[in-house]
This record gives C-alpha cells, sequence and structure tokens, in this order.
C-alpha cells in the first residue's frame, strides 16, 4: 500500500482521532493547571488512577457515566493532594507531582490486587460503544472518522470547546490566566491566588483522570498494569508544543494521533525490514523532538513553577 | 478645591527589625486634591502607602476614609480588597500587571462575579471608553500588555483604578519610569481626573514636577513627617532643605592626590531594551585614591553600567580598560582577575549564597586561589580560620561561620561581602548601592570601608540614589541620567538635584 | 490571618528527625491500606519485620536491594543538589545494563581486575552519555530535562528490547528475549556463600563515601552546591553555571549506569527487559528521603529496600499485596516533603484588623 493511500483510508483517520482522544483530556488538564502556574507532573500517575476507579467503578455497578464520575473524583483527589503541596506550602512541583505520581499508581495497583488478589486475566466490562447516529455515520469518510467514535471522543472535543470558552470568555478564566502569569496582579484585584490555583489543579486533574478512564473504558475494556505507558508525560510535552492554547492542543494530540497510526500502518508494510520497536520509540522521540524545536521560543505562564506566599512581595 | 476631606491617615508606625519605617505619621487629604509625598529613597514614603492599601499592616494607629457621600469611616487594615472597596487605587512603581493579558482584561480583572458564564465586555468596554474620553488616558484596549511600553503600562494601571470606581489615587514614583513626555501627558491625565473630584496623592523625589502639579506638599524623612506646605508658597530650596535635612554627616577624609587611571571608559555605548539598560557613548575614568560617585533617578543606566563592570554584560562599543589594559571579553572571572571587586546591587539575590555558611560565602570569588584549593580540594583549615579571622575584622555578626549566610542581617551580609571583596585588594571596586536598606551603624562600617580602600591606593565606583551618600564619599560627582554621565563641578546638592532631574545647569 | 514564615535557625536535629518521622509517618499510613485490605496490621508489620531481619538470608537480599538504590539514590541526589531534575535514571541504568552486557559477554578476554573495571567504565560512560544529551538539551535549546528525560526512558526501554530480539539476543535463550549471560571474569564476586548480596553493594557504599567527601570538601561539589542553591550569586560570583549543570548531568548519568551494571554484573548475570523494578524513580525517593545528602542516601535506600523486601514477605505470609511497598515509599516522599516544609517555615497566626 502506498503511504499516500493511508493517509485517505478513513480507517486510519478514525484511529488517530481514538488515539488522541486521552491525550486530549490530558493535555487540557496540564494546560489548566499550568495556566494557573502550577506544573502537575501528577499527571501520569492521575492517568492510571482515573483508568482504574472508572473501570472498577463500572465493574462494581456504577454505569458508565457513574464511572467516568468516579474517575473524575479521584482524579480530582490527587489533585488535591498536588495543589496542598505546591500552592499553599510552595513546595517543589517537580517533586510533588512525582510524588503523586508514585502515591496515584501504588493506590491503584494496591487497591486493584486487593480487590482481585488472583486473576490472571482481569474482569471486562462492557466499554463505551461508538455512537452509531443514524445518516451521519453512514456518509462517506466523515462518517466512520467522526460519527462512529464513543461518547467520550465527543466529551473530549466538547471539553476543548468549554476549556477554550472558560479560559478565554469568563472572569473565572480571566483570573487564572493571571494568576499564571503574575500572582501580583491578581491578589492586588482582590482575588484569592491560592484558591485559583488549588481550584485550576483539581479541576485539571479531573481531565486527566478521564483520559485515563477513557483507556479502560473505550479503548479497550478492562484494566492492565502499565497501560498508561508515558501518555501522561506526552501530554506535558504537548502542552508546551501546544504554546497553552486549547485549539492547539486538541491540534498537537492529533497530530500525534495521526502519527501513531500512521506508524502502526507502515509497521505493517515495512515490518519486514524494520524492527517494529523502531516504530514503538517514534512517538517519544517525535515528542522530545517538538519540545525541542519550541522550547526557545515557548511563552511559558510567567509564573510557572514560581511558589507564591501572601503578604511578601 | 473644596475643603472637604476624603482621607484621613492617623498617627501611623511601622517597624521592620530595627528599622523604623514609619514614625506616627499623620496626612489628611481633600477632594479634588493633588498631594505631593516627597522624600528621598528610604524615607518611608512607599511604606506609608503600602500601609494605606492593605499590603502592610501598621504596628500602631488607624485610616479613616470617605465614602461617596463624604462620611468618614475606619478602614479595616491589612486588607486590599478592604482599600478597593473604599475607592482607594494604588498605581505601584513596580506594576502589577500580568503580561498575557490584553488591557481590556487587564482592567476587567476582578471587577466581575467568577461564576459568570461570560464576560460583558461589551458594557466593560463602553464604560473604559467613558474614562478615557475624560481623562484622556489613551490605551490601546485590545493590546497585550506585554507588548506596551512602560508609560501606556501605567495608563492601563490608572485606567484600572478608576474602572473600580477609584475616589482617591495613589501614584508611587510615577514618572521614574516615564520619558519627559510621557510625565506630561500624565500630569494633564490628573489634571483632568481632579476636576472630576478624583484626589491623588503622588509620591516622588523629584522637585521640578512636585512643584509644577501639586496642591499640597508633605515632605518625609528617616519616616518621619518633616514638613507639611502649600504647593504656591514653596520653592526649590525650601522643600530641598526640608527633604535633605540642614546638616550632612561627616565623613571624616583627607585630601588625596589621585594616581594612575584604575578605570577608563571610553565612548561606551549599551543597548539595553529601554532606558533602564542602556548607555549613550559614555566617557569616564576614575584614579587611584579617588571615589568616584554616580549620582541619578534609578532607571536612568546605573544597572547597565554596574552590569558591564561586573562582567555580566558586554558593551556594544567603546572600550573598557581595567588599571590600564583592555578588557576583551566580559565575564565575573576577568574582572576578578583584572583586579576588579564588586559590590551588588541586589545583595541577598546576586551576593550571597544563602543556604550555604558564611566561611563558604567568604571564599566564593576565590575557588581557584592556592590558599583555598589544593588537589581539586578545599582548604578547609585555610577557610575556616580565614573566616574566623575576617568575621573579627569585618565585625561579622551572626550565629557563627558556619551558619547560613541567610541567617544573617542585611548589614551582616554586607559586611560579608565587603570583607569578600576587600581582602582580594581590587584596585577598582564598584560598590553598588552599597549602603541601602542598612542600619546607620552599619552604613557607617560601609562607609569607613570604603574611604580605607580609597587610602590604600583603590579607585572606587560608588553608584547611590542616596545623594547624601555621595556627597559625603565622592571625591567627583558624576550624574547619570537617561544613559549619559555628565560631570558635576560642584558638589552643591541644589546644582545636583536638577541635574538628575535633567535639567541642564 | 495565617501567615507563612521562614524559621530563623532549623536545629542540626530537624535534618535527621525529618526523614526519620517522615519514614515512619509512611509506615503508620500504610496501615489503613492495611486493614482495608482485611489484613491483621500488626500481624502485617511483624511479617514485614521477619521479612527483613528474620534471618541472615532475609537480611542479605534486603542489602541486595538496596545495591541499586544507593546508586539510583546518589544519581538523583547530585543532579537535584544543581537543582538539574534528572528523572531519567531507569533510563541511563538500562544504558549502563546494555553496555555492560556488550563489553561482558565476550568482547574482551581479560582476567577479572581487568574486566570488572572495564565493564564499570563502560556501564558508567553509557549512562552518562543518556544523561548528557538531555543536559545539552536543556543548555543549548532550553528544552525541560523533566520531560526529555521521562520520555528518553521509554524510548531506551523500547532500544533495549529491540536490542534484545536483535543484536544482543542470547541464541541458546530459547527464543526469550534475553542476552548473554556475562561471562564468569565479570562477574561482581558474590559476598557471602549462598547469599546473593554481592560486591556491587561494597562499590556503591564506596560510591556513596567517594561522593560524599566530593560534595562536601572538593571545589566541584562547592560549585555544583552554589549552582544549585543560587544560580545568579554563583554566576556573579564567577562560578560557570553551565559547565557546572553539565558536569553534574554526566555524573548523575554514570551514577544511575552503574546501578545497571551492578544488577547485570552482580545479580542477574544476563540482561532483560525487567531488570528493575522502578529501580530509577525509587532513587528519586532515596534521594528526597535521605535529604539529598550521599551518607544519607546509604540509610534511606537500605530503608526503603526494607519495605520493599518486608512487602515481599508479608505479601506471601497473609496475601495482601506487595504493592504496598510502593505505596509506602510514595507516602515516604510526600511525608518528607511535608517535613521539609515544617523544618523550613513556621506557620503564625497574625492578629488582623484594626490594631
Amino acid at each position: 500500500m502506498d503511504i499516500l493511500q493511508i493517509l485517505l483510508t478513513d480507517s486510519f483517520w478514525a484511529a488517530a482521532l481514538r488515539i488522541a482522544t486521552p491525550l486530549i483530556f490530558g493535555v487540557l488538564g496540564a494546560l489548566i493547571c499550568e495556566k494557573s502556574g502550577v506544573l502537575n507532573l501528577g499527571i501520569e500517575g492521575i492517568f492510571v488512577a482515573g483508568a482504574m476507579a472508572g473501570w472498577m467503578a463500572v465493574w462494581l455497578g456504577a454505569g458508565l457515566w457513574g464511572g467516568l464520575l468516579v474517575a473524575a473524583m479521584v482524579g480530582g483527589f490527587f489533585g488535591l493532594i498536588h495543589a496542598m503541596l505546591t500552592v499553599p506550602l510552595g513546595l517543589s512541583q517537580h517533586v510533588s507531582g512525582l510524588g503523586v505520581t508514585m502515591l496515584a499508581t501504588s493506590v491503584s495497583y494496591f487497591t486493584y490486587r486487593t480487590a482481585l488478589p488472583k486473576v490472571s486475566s482481569p474482569p471486562k466490562i462492557e466499554p463505551f460503544q461508538p455512537l452509531d447516529i443514524p445518516v451521519l455515520s453512514d456518509l462517506p469518510f466523515i462518517g466512520p472518522v467522526l460519527f462512529q467514535q464513543t461518547a467520550m471522543t465527543w466529551l473530549a472535543l466538547f471539553m476543548v470547546a468549554l476549556v477554550w470558552w472558560v479560559l478565554n470568555r469568563t472572569p473565572l478564566g480571566l483570573a487564572i490566566r493571571a494568576v499564571g502569569d503574575n500572582p501580583d496582579a491578581a491578589d492586588a484585584q482582590g482575588l484569592s491566588v491560592y484558591g485559583l490555583r488549588i481550584g485550576a489543579i483539581v479541576a485539571g486533574s479531573a481531565l486527566m483522570a478521564l483520559g485515563g478512564a477513557f483507556l479502560t473504558m473505550s479503548a479497550f475494556d478492562s484494566f492492565f498494569f502499565g497501560m498508561v505507558n508515558g501518555r501522561g508525560w506526552i501530554c506535558i510535552a504537548l502542552v508546551i508544543f501546544a504554546s497553552w492554547r486549547p485549539g492547539k492542543a486538541l491540534l498537537g494530540a492529533l497530530l500525534f494521533g495521526a502519527f501513531d497510526a500512521f506508524q502502526v500502518r507502515l509497521q505493517t508494510e515495512v515490518g519486514a525490514f524494520v524492527p517494529s520497536q523502531v516504530f514503538l520509540m517514534a512517538p517519544y522521540v517525535l515528542s522530545i523532538f517538538a519540545l525541542v524545536i519550541v522550547a526557545r521560543r515557548a511563552e511559558y505562564p510567567r509564573a510557572l513553577l514560581q511558589p507564591w506566599f501572601k503578604g511578601q512581595r | 478645591m473644596t475643603e472637604s476631606r476624603v482621607l484621613s491617615l492617623n498617627n501611623l508606625s511601622k517597624r521592620f527589625g530595627s528599622v523604623v519605617a514609619n514614625d506616627a505619621v499623620n496626612i489628611e487629604l481633600h477632594r479634588g486634591e493633588v498631594l505631593a509625598l516627597l522624600g528621598e529613597n528610604g524615607a518611608g514614603k512607599t511604606t506609608l502607602m503600602n500601609m494605606l492599601f492593605g499590603h502592610y499592616l501598621p504596628d500602631s494607629g488607624s485610616i479613616d476614609v470617605a465614602d461617596e457621600a463624604g462620611e468618614m469611616h475606619p478602614l479595616t487594615l491589612g486588607h486590599p480588597q478592604a482599600a478597593l472597596d473604599a475607592g482607594i487605587g494604588m498605581v505601584h512603581q513596580h506594576f502589577t500587571l500580568a503580561e498575557n493579558l490584553t488591557v481590556l482584561d487587564s482592567i476587567l480583572l476582578g471587577s466581575e462575579s467568577l461564576l459568570s458564564w461570560r464576560h460583558n465586555r461589551r458594557a466593560a468596554r463602553e464604560k473604559v471608553g467613558r474614562i478615557i474620553e475624560r481623562t484622556g488616558l489613551a490605551a490601546p484596549l485590545d493590546e497585550q500588555v506585554g507588548k506596551l511600553t512602560v508609560g501606556e503600562r501605567q495608563r492601563v494601571e490608572i485606567l484600572k483604578a478608576l474602572y473600580h470606581d477609584a475616589r482617591i489615587l495613589v501614584l508611587d514614583e510615577p514618572t521614574a519610569v516615564l520619558t519627559p513626555q510621557e510625565a506630561d501627558t500624565l500630569f494633564e491625565n490628573i489634571d483632568a481626573m481632579t476636576k472630576e473630584g478624583l484626589s491623588v496623592i503622588f509620591i516622588s523625589h523629584k522637585l521640578r514636577e512636585v512643584l509644577a502639579f501639586s496642591h499640597r506638599i508633605v515632605v518625609l524623612r528617616h519616616g518621619k513627617k518633616v514638613g507639611e506646605i502649600a504647593t504656591s508658597d514653596a520653592d526649590e530650596r525650601v522643600i530641598a532643605r526640608m527633604m535633605v535635612g540642614a546638616d550632612t554627616p561627616v565623613t571624616p577624609r583627607e585630601t588625596m592626590e589621585p594616581g594612575a587611571p584604575v578605570l577608563q571608559l571610553k565612548a561606551v555605548t549599551v543597548k539595553g531594551d529601554n532606558a533602564r539598560t542602556s548607555l549613550h557613548s559614555v566617557d569616564l575614568t576614575i584614579r587611584a585614591h579617588e571615589v568616584v560617585g554616580i549620582a541619578g533617578v534609578s532607571g536612568n543606566g546605573q544597572s547597565a553600567l554596574a552590569r558591564m563592570v561586573s562582567g555580566l554584560a558586554s558593551p556594544d562599543s567603546g572600550e573598557m580598560m581595567v588599571s590600564g589594559n583592555k578588557i576583551s571579553r566580559f565575564t565575573p572571572p576577568v574582572m576578578q582577575e583584572a583586579g576588579v571587586g564588586r559590590i551588588p546591587e541586589d545583595r541577598h539575590h546576586d551576593g550571597v549564597i544563602g543556604a550555604m555558611s558564611v566561611a563558604e560565602n567568604l571564599v566564593l570569588e576565590r575557588l581557584n586561589d592556592a590558599e583555598v584549593r589544593k588537589h581539586g580540594f578545599l582548604q578547609q583549615k585555610y577557610i575556616r580560620s580565614q573566616a574566623e579571622e575576617l568575621s573579627k575584622d569585618y565585625d561579622i555578626r551572626g550565629p557563627g561561620i558556619d551558619a547560613d549566610a541567610r541567617l544573617l542581617s542585611g548589614g551582616n551580609i554586607q559586611k560579608l561581602i565587603l570583607a569578600r571583596v576587600f581582602e582580594c585588594m581590587p584596585d577598582l571596586i564598584l560598590a553598588n548601592q552599597p549602603t541601602r536598606g542598612l542600619d546607620m551603624g552599619a552604613a557607617a562600617e560601609v562607609a569607613r570601608r570604603l574611604m580605607e580602600a580609597r587610602t590604600r591606593g583603590a579607585g572606587v565606583l560608588l553608584i547611590s540614589e542616596d545623594l547624601d551618600e555621595i556627597l559625603a564619599l565622592s571625591d567627583r560627582v558624576i550624574v547619570i541620567h537617561d544613559g549619559q554621565l555628565i560631570e558635576a563641578h560642584s558638589k552643591d546638592r541644589e546644582t545636583i538635584g536638577l541635574m538628575m532631574a535633567g535639567e541642564h545647569v | 490571618m495565617i501567615r507563612i514564615e521562614p524559621r530563623e535557625a532549623p536545629s542540626r536535629w530537624w535534618t535527621i528527625g525529618i526523614p526519620v518521622v517522615s519514614a515512619l509517618s509512611a509506615l503508620l499510613l500504610a496501615a489503613i491500606p492495611l486493614a482495608a485490605a482485611g489484613a491483621n496490621i500488626f500481624e502485617a508489620y511483624g511479617e514485614m519485620y521477619k521479612g527483613v531481619f528474620g534471618s541472615t538470608f532475609a537480611f542479605t537480599e534486603m542489602l541486595t536491594r538496596a545495591t541499586p538504590l544507593i546508586f539510583t539514590g546518589l544519581a538523583a541526589t547530585l543532579a537535584f543538589r544543581a537543582k538539574l531534575w534528572n528523572i531519567g535514571a531507569e533510563g541511563q541504568l538500562y544504558l549502563g545494563a546494555m553496555a555492560a552486557v556488550v563489553v561482558g559477554t565476550g568482547m574482551i578476554d581479560a582476567p577479572s581486575f581487568v574486566l570488572i573495571p572495564i565493564i564499570l567504565l563502560a556501564g558508567a560512560t553509557a549512562g552518562a552519555a543518556g544523561m548528557a544529551g538531555p543536559a545539552y538539551l536543556k543548555t543549548k535549546f532550553g528544552a525541560d530535562e523533566v520531560v526529555t528525560t521521562l520520555l528518553l526512558n521509554f524510548i531506551i526501554l523500547i532500544f533495549l528490547q529491540m536490542m534484545l530480539e536483535g543484536p544482543l539476543k542470547d541464541p541458546m535463550g530459547m527464543g526469550w528475549p534475553q542476552s548473554e549471560p556475562i561471562v564468569d571474569n565479570a562477574i561482581l564476586p558474590q559476598l557471602l556463600p549462598r547469599m546473593r548480596v554481592h560486591s556491587g553493594l561494597i562499590i556503591a557504599l564506596v560510591v556513596a563515601a567517594v561522593a560524599h567527601v566530593m560534595m562536601s570538601k572538593s571545589v566541584w561539589g562547592f560549585k555544583l552546591r552554589a549552582v544549585g542553591e543560587n544560580a545568579a550569586a554563583a554566576l556573579h560570583a564567577g562560578i560557570g553555571v553551565k559547565r557546572t549543570l553539565i558536569g553534574a548531568a554526566v555524573i548523575s548519568g554514570a551514577l544511575a549506569g552503574l546501578a545497571g551494571v551492578s544488577e547485570v554484573a552482580g545479580l542477574r548475570g544476563y540482561l532483560t527487559t525487567d531488570l528493575s523494578p522502578g529501580f530509577g524513580y525509587t532513587g528519586i525517593v532515596v534521594a528526597m528521603l535521605a535529604g539529598l545528602s550521599p551518607i544519607g542516601v546509604v540509610i534511606s535506600a537500605v530503608f526503603i529496600a526494607s519495605i520493599f523486601v518486608g512487602a515481599d514477605t508479608m505479601s506471601r505470609a497473609i496475601g495482601v499485596s506487595s504493592y504496598l511497598a510502593d505505596l509506602v515509599v510514595a507516602l515516604s516522599l510526600i511525608c518528607v516533603l511535608i517535613g521539609g516544609f515544617v523544618a523550613r517555615y513556621r506557620i503564625t497566626r497574625t492578629t488582623k484588623g484594626d490594631a
């Protein structure tokens, strides 16, 4: 098959969007945190926790949407831990984030093993099904790409619009952007820097958890160890690539998804000559590459990583 | 101007450790009035205004503010929000603007409910438009703050205050960062605003503008109110005397014959981002046995000069020679090698490593000396005995030579830096704001050490905003204004003051 | 109103007390998940104790587990001291292991006293190269080293898979993706008969002692601390900041590489993709718990290793998942972070209002 031909198939683009979905949640979540001035390296662990919690809630009978709610709440909880450590206490955002990743991961694995001590293959749930919207899903090309995705992909796309709206069109978003750029400016207008940052981290972490939940509740139907596999870290790179803009975050996630889908297809073409690992490695290499080209001109939120204490100017 | 009071500061006092920043200050402000708060750096002006705005909590005293109807109410202290609600707006010397926001968004920030699902940008735009119309404070509403000039940013700050219905506006050194043209525009705007009933306090140490634009002048010195006068009754000599006091402390000094040049700048130009960081083709010679004081309002190129002599920045053109040797690479080690001792402006940020011990900080610049380093290892015995000795010689008081440097007071940190610099016997000493924020005793010690180095044969480049200090220590005074150096031919306070304000004398 | 103020002089006591209290708090907090899992808490802690101190074998197993943690803990310590966030010790460990396998599986034929230093050097070099890259990207392009080192971990692990299915694959390995065994002359000798603890531990202790001396006594260590604590003042004083950062990166990577050599040549004898159960990441906790002190790293590595080995025993005895160990490790990190805050700041109440 020709390379061009791959790019023209609807299944390729459908796969790209599917692969992009958890990243969209993750990038948006990381973006909200960083816009408020706090790096959240808890993302990798929060993905794991979201994947585990959502799946287990469904398995226990919470229903799919109930599962998503549980995942978001668990994500928000771990976000709150990170927020308390980094905002009022002003501790190292790097170390705290890694700590939250370790904590969320180990709590998830421990809970899973405690609930299912001796299973070799975990129970399956009935995951989100592709929305088969009549008429629309039968459209050529557009139909399979857009209208046969699951509700979670639609939720992710809706979140892009919502996050964009909140950040750019509401007083709350304005306050968050100000806090991440110059907390003194927000403080001088009587806004609570602590409250805004904590809120942003909790909300962002909830979104990250939904990214994790997509893996167990839409992409697959069960929970495995190591299934997140660095997706969280990739999101951290993508946020920089996206210059902290929701629209660009969507674009970045889609490009990434397209690249990933492409390498899988390319692998089947040339797999005989090139080791499969070269393709597996590609997304991570691509992330580093993207980071290096944008790093110098990236406009970091100016207060990112800077602890701020009230009354110390 | 009506006689109705809008603000009354009653007996406000504030101490920071052993330093008295404000001592029982009383000030009243009336509707439509422009009150100038005058004083030298460190006189306590900014601290006073920070108490008014709730950033600092006074140790004692109270504040009353009039409401819209003119009734006086006590202000809840220590809460910026209370000050905002009472109709007090403050424009800090260092703007509190988020650079990533547009002008309109900056003005809107904090004015709407956070639960609202969208901005009412149209109504805001109209209200801001009306304010601009009335006051002439033009600003591009849809531009990002980061792209604005300093003058425009200041207008945004004022618009922000007016948008929040401020009836009292405090401007902290509003012209310090402005070009003369921008300053003129600002005062036209202020004039228009007071006609609308706004009351303004502006903090300054520039006599000319105070006389030209205020109605009443209050002078602070060493934290105390030392004078109050209607502007119509004042002239420059009167308020200059109030500001600096009649007597200048005399540091004993012997006249010395200047020796060979230790620093020569020839047509040095530094192209900075703005006036604060630029030098325009300056020439300067400092000789052995000579202290040259650079007087000027901050932000006129002092930092460019200091960074270059420190080895932190290179000039764009021109040349610099130290003790006759041309400097071709501008790095800190090159300067150390050339015999330049550097006392940095921000002693906490650039002078010491707070989490390392006093002894370690004392050898920070000597890591390649044979006494300090042997086969790549630190000579602990030497370092400690040296530290003990220097602590005694320079009277560095604190928990001991093994304690972290951050535990020292500002004065003792400065003594530590002096000890480190002076022990290397530099030919040229850059002393950048060497006594800023120090108490009298520590400041006197710094002065004594500088004079001692002069006697020994060093040349001193003294950069200071404190004119008293410059006059007391310098053999020659050079005024820095707008990136240019102008020699003052007499040590006459008023002449120098006018030169600092950019007047040609 | 609550204010946060720096403490005047945190006493020496804090620096020892904080990690100890943090570690104990983490252990105590673990009672919650233990209880939730339905275990008898006292029995569980008892089994954990037995798992470490119950026999000579148990104790040596703990030391075996502590060995790579000392290396990765030191790697994190040196980097973090310079405020260089090397999160890539996991990857650097595998690079070191790969280099050891390349050199140590028959490429060179030499007696032990020659070959062992060679594989150590090879592993250290490979690890150093693994961190030199991100440090270069940071100083040259401003690319955040946290993200690059994290992503490199994945890249290196996939690269390892490729090597183990390709050039490094053991032809006698029955198809398993594993390397050929290390030749006998390259094996780090065991310390005690019939115990797995090996001379990698001695090397780790020596390296920790050297690191301690270098950090506290050498000019290099002085510069490293100065750059980490206040880069602006270090620059003003004439210390080469970029050069110091690259140096810290190289040494940090080399130490992580040594962890890989030690595991391959001291314990496993051959290389697989599950050589490290996250030693690189755990090293960060070891370093933080040690307050970034090289000697402290040895103690905290022993503590963390005890948790892992003890939890394994406990898990086998009473069936509670051994992921409890990871949980305690994560909790230790968070507790020590909070402890560090308590040591540096005090929270005071100020009377607000009309004064």
